[in-house]
């Protein structure tokens, strides 16, 4: 049987390929020389042999024939279409002369590195940008850093660590383990987990915990799966979580059902929080957020009565007008409740080990490469030195900053961008055309990526064919557990990692000799962290949890004094407690205690605009066979989501005489596109949700058209520019205005 | 020879569709073929709208024969996520369901 003549290797999936956040264990079947399949791996604690969508079309993926096997450099002008194959040492000279160039006439700093969404990706891009001498790491377009970085911020400010539902995920006998047990309930807080593994987190432990007893209660403006089965379902009005968080610690607070104890012994802050709360009772919150006000005391009664409880959220959280505070007020909810590195509860994620793949804080970076860089690059860090949190929390760049500074040229010109595995003007930039305007002037850019996309085709001089997960060594410490991930193949014709591009282009570019031979090297010296290596982790099945006792294992760390640098009880933060009130915060210029804003756009907000714009438009809802703007081309998966298409409520459409799969223009005061209406009474009568990053691979690639970027991409109503006050969190994604009418044959 | 199936708990089908995609590599087919299938429901019940997928068969199933045989579970059962399908004996499956609120038997062979 042919089935003998194939080898398998065991990897774990992060990136290019699947495409996800990953983590997942995986077999990857191989047939002279080819992958002929990818099946998930049962014996892998993460996700017990399951595989998503994306990741079982890997194969398809990988040898799809529009997929960039070659380097190629531009010969016409930019937008134009027309390539030219070239080898790879004229690419990597070509790229070395213009770098080298830009960084002795105008400095280091004036070249970004550009990443898309949170993949392995983040360490070789920063390890290349370090090398190279400038600050300016970026989600180009990412308004707000709406993307967990917000969130990170909150829980860093206020508990000095990250948390994440308990679902035995930190384990390696997972739900066997006996010192876990299911959350007795699991807030959904606007995330579709079934989608996907949002930051990290295989969407599927939800119901997982479900069928052991966990309950739902689910804060989401539409109808769905996870609605249907919760026991309270609180339909708010989209931009407004802030409210509903600060109305669920008014009644905990005020019906004195906090955890009375942990709160006196490990929190900071309380009688100030109390004391903020009283400005938002539930009939207040009531009408701010649509919810009715009984339903809120309910959700807040049962998750504060029933311990272990956990609070599972989604990037809206960020996309808010003031992200980091409406994630701090969540992050007191299981504070206050002492829902905190208990099993069940929002347990403490760190990374495993400690070793970093993909650095979350600016603490990571300094370990990774030396205060001294780290502290003088920031100086020309761009929005570094608008907003403290942004210079003292994590490495980024601040976007909506960049993209005025690219526009002005101030306080210094943007002049290259090296954008690896990031769809920049298809995918993640609010504002696209603003982005493709700016970002066209630029001098030099360089595209890493596996397929051609609307920015590789507006944007690149230089395209390089990057591998996916299934061709590449790489390693993944993204909470548990520790992994590497094992080529079982060759790059695809001449497709490299972008450990390996970076690891060749850094030692090119760099000011002092860079220490590492081959990815291997470097992979083994960040491992050492954990006291293994790439071939040990490979041996075991490519993964390893933890030893007992080590930090980055549960629970009750707090007590132990496993958190903080010093060894003692508490928690790693300036009073050693979770802070309420949050002295970071102060520090930053920020209110310590949280409040709720309105969006910028709203029938509250703007009520006349609202009147042109009757409909609330959300954006970014997910689709379990794509990952963000990836996978359009791929036909297993295509087929399953063929068309955009916006939930549209049947009143409403009604009304507008718009019957389900008609062709609809969405539009509001910045732009407008087209989507397929799906008419249905799981959409709230007045918003419409749409997904994001479409654009048509079969369409022409060429500008202007750029493969339909431009009449599908719902970024297109988005702006930048709304960011809140510490420079994360922000803008119009999930709660714009808009107006729906059908499109006339 | 005991007649198989797949036993269906459609309470706990969230429709990623893992199913189908790991149904059409396993066999390799092209576009529009497919042995497993997953449909919406929208109901609207009077306190709540109802949502639910509900994974049905198709005439290309075949029960992952070359997997079977070599004591693999079909490609459905294995990368289902919300892991709501089970392969065995029907008279097998017919027990299980007593178990299990809203659930189906598919035996397509």
């Amino acid at each position: 049987m042919a089935k003998n003549k194939e080898k398998v290797t065991l990897s774990t999936l992060w990136s290019a390929g699947c495409g996800s956040h990953g983590g997942c264990g995986c077999e990857i079947y191989v047939r002279d020389g080819k992958v002929v399949k990818v099946e998930g791996d049962k014996n892998h604690p993460f996700n017990q042999g399951r595989l998503c969508p994306k990741g079982l079309a890997i194969p398809q993926y990988m040898y799809h024939p529009d997929r960039v096997t070659h380097p190629l450099k531009r010969v016409g002008q930019r937008g134009e279409g027309k390539w030219e194959r070239i080898t790879w040492d004229e690419a990597l000279d070509t790229i070395e002369t213009r770098l080298k160039d830009i960084r002795a006439k105008h400095g280091a700093e004036s070249v970004i590195f550009c990443q898309g969404t949170g993949r392995d990706i983040g360490g070789p891009i920063t390890f290349l940008m370090y090398a190279y001498g400038s600050p300016n790491w970026v989600q180009v377009g990412l308004a707000g850093h709406a993307c967990y970085t917000p969130r990170l911020g909150a829980m860093f400010a206020t508990q000095g660590a990250y948390s994440v539902a308990d679902c035995s995920q930190f384990l390696e006998k997972r739900y066997d383990s006996p010192e876990w047990q299911p959350p007795k309930y699991i807030i959904l807080w606007a995330q579709n987990p079934a989608a996907g593994c949002h930051d990290g987190f295989f969407g599927h432990w939800i119901i997982d915990c479900m069928r052991r007893g966990s309950r739902l209660i689910v804060i989401d403006p539409r109808h769905t799966w996870f609605t249907s089965r919760a026991e309270i379902h609180l339909q708010n009005r989209p931009g407004t979580d802030g409210a509903i968080a600060l109305g669920m610690l008014n009644v905990i607070i005020n019906e004195g059902i906090y955890d009375k104890k942990f709160v006196e012994k490990w929190c900071y802050g309380f009688d100030e929080l109390k004391e903020r709360v009283q400005e938002y009772p539930p009939e207040k919150v009531e009408e701010i957020t649509w919810v009715p006000a009984d339903l809120i005391r309910q959700a807040a009664r049962l998750y504060a009565k029933n311990k272990p409880s956990a609070i599972q959220w989604g990037e809206p959280v960020d996309a808010m007008p003031a992200g980091s505070v409406v994630a701090q007020a969540i992050n007191q909810l299981w504070a206050i409740t002492g829902n905190i590195d208990n099993p069940g509860g929002n347990v403490i994620a760190r990374n495993s080990h400690g070793v970093t793949t993909y650095p979350f804080s600016s603490a990571e970076l300094t370990k990774l490469y030396g205060e001294e860089l780290v502290k003088k690059l920031n100086e020309k860090r761009i929005g570094a030195n608008d907003y403290p949190m942004i210079k003292n929390f994590r490495g980024w760049v601040q976007p909506d900053v960049l993209i005025e500074q690219m526009e002005t040229g101030k306080p210094y010109k943007v002049r290259g961008a090296w954008i690896q595995t990031s769809n920049i003007i298809g995918g993640q930039a609010a504002d696209p055309r603003r982005h493709y305007e700016a970002m066209k002037k630029l001098d030099f850019i360089v595209c890493v990526d596996l397929f051609q996309n609307p920015t590789s085709m507006a944007l690149a001089d230089i395209f390089l064919p990057a591998a996916t997960i299934c061709e590449k060594e790489s390693f993944r410490s993204w909470w548990q557990p520790l992994g590497v991930s094992v080529p079982a193949v060759d790059g695809v014709d001449e497709a490299r990692s972008d450990w390996e591009i970076n690891l060749e282009l850094a030692k090119r570019l760099a000011t002092t000799p860079i220490k590492y031979n081959t990815v291997k090297d470097l992979i083994n010296d960040r491992l050492k962290d954990g006291n293994t290596d790439f071939e040990k982790l490979k041996a075991k099945g490519c993964w390893e949890y933890p030893p007992e006792g080590h930090p980055s294992r549960p629970y009750y760390r707090y007590e132990r004094g496993l958190l903080r640098g010093d060894g003692q009880p508490g928690f790693d933060t300036p009073t050693g407690k979770v802070e309420l009130y949050s002295k970071r915060y102060e520090e930053w210029g920020l209110d310590p205690l949280p409040y709720y804003e309105e969006p910028k756009e709203s029938p509250v907000a703007t009520p006349d605009l609202a009147k042109k714009y009757p409909l609330i438009l959300t954006t970014g809802r997910r689709s379990p066979v794509f990952f963000h703007s990836e996978h359009r081309m791929i036909p297993w998966l295509r087929e399953l989501d063929p068309d955009p298409e916006c939930e549209i409520n049947d009143k409403t459409a009604a009304a507008l005489g718009v019957e389900n799969g008609q062709w609809v223009y969405i539009e509001n005061r910045h732009g407008k596109i087209k989507m397929k209406a799906k008419v249905t009474p799981t959409a709230h009568p007045q918003v419409v949700t749409a997904p994001h990053g479409w654009w048509l691979p079969e369409t022409d690639g060429r500008a202007p058209n750029l493969f339909s970027t431009w009449e599908y991409n719902i970024n297109n109503l988005t702006t930048m520019g709304n960011q809140g006050k510490s420079g994360f969190g922000g803008t119009d994604y999930r709660s714009g205005l808009c107006r729906v009418t059908k499109i006339k044959d | 020879m005991a007649r198989n199936g797949l036993l269906i708990e459609y309470e706990y089908c969230t429709g990623c569709h893992a199913c189908e995609v790991a149904c059409k590599q396993e066999h390799n087919f092209s576009e529009g073929m497919c042995g497993i299938r997953v449909d919406e429901l929208v109901t609207v019940g009077p306190d709540k709208v109802q949502v639910d997928f509900v994974p049905i068969t198709t005439r290309f199933c075949d029960l992952c024969v070359e997997r079977t045989l070599v004591q693999e579970v079909p490609a459905c059962v294995k990368h289902c996520q919300a892991s709501c399908i089970l392969y065995g004996p029907v008279t097998e499956l017919v027990k299980e369901m007593e178990k299990r609120p809203r659930s189906s038997i598919f035996a397509p062979k």
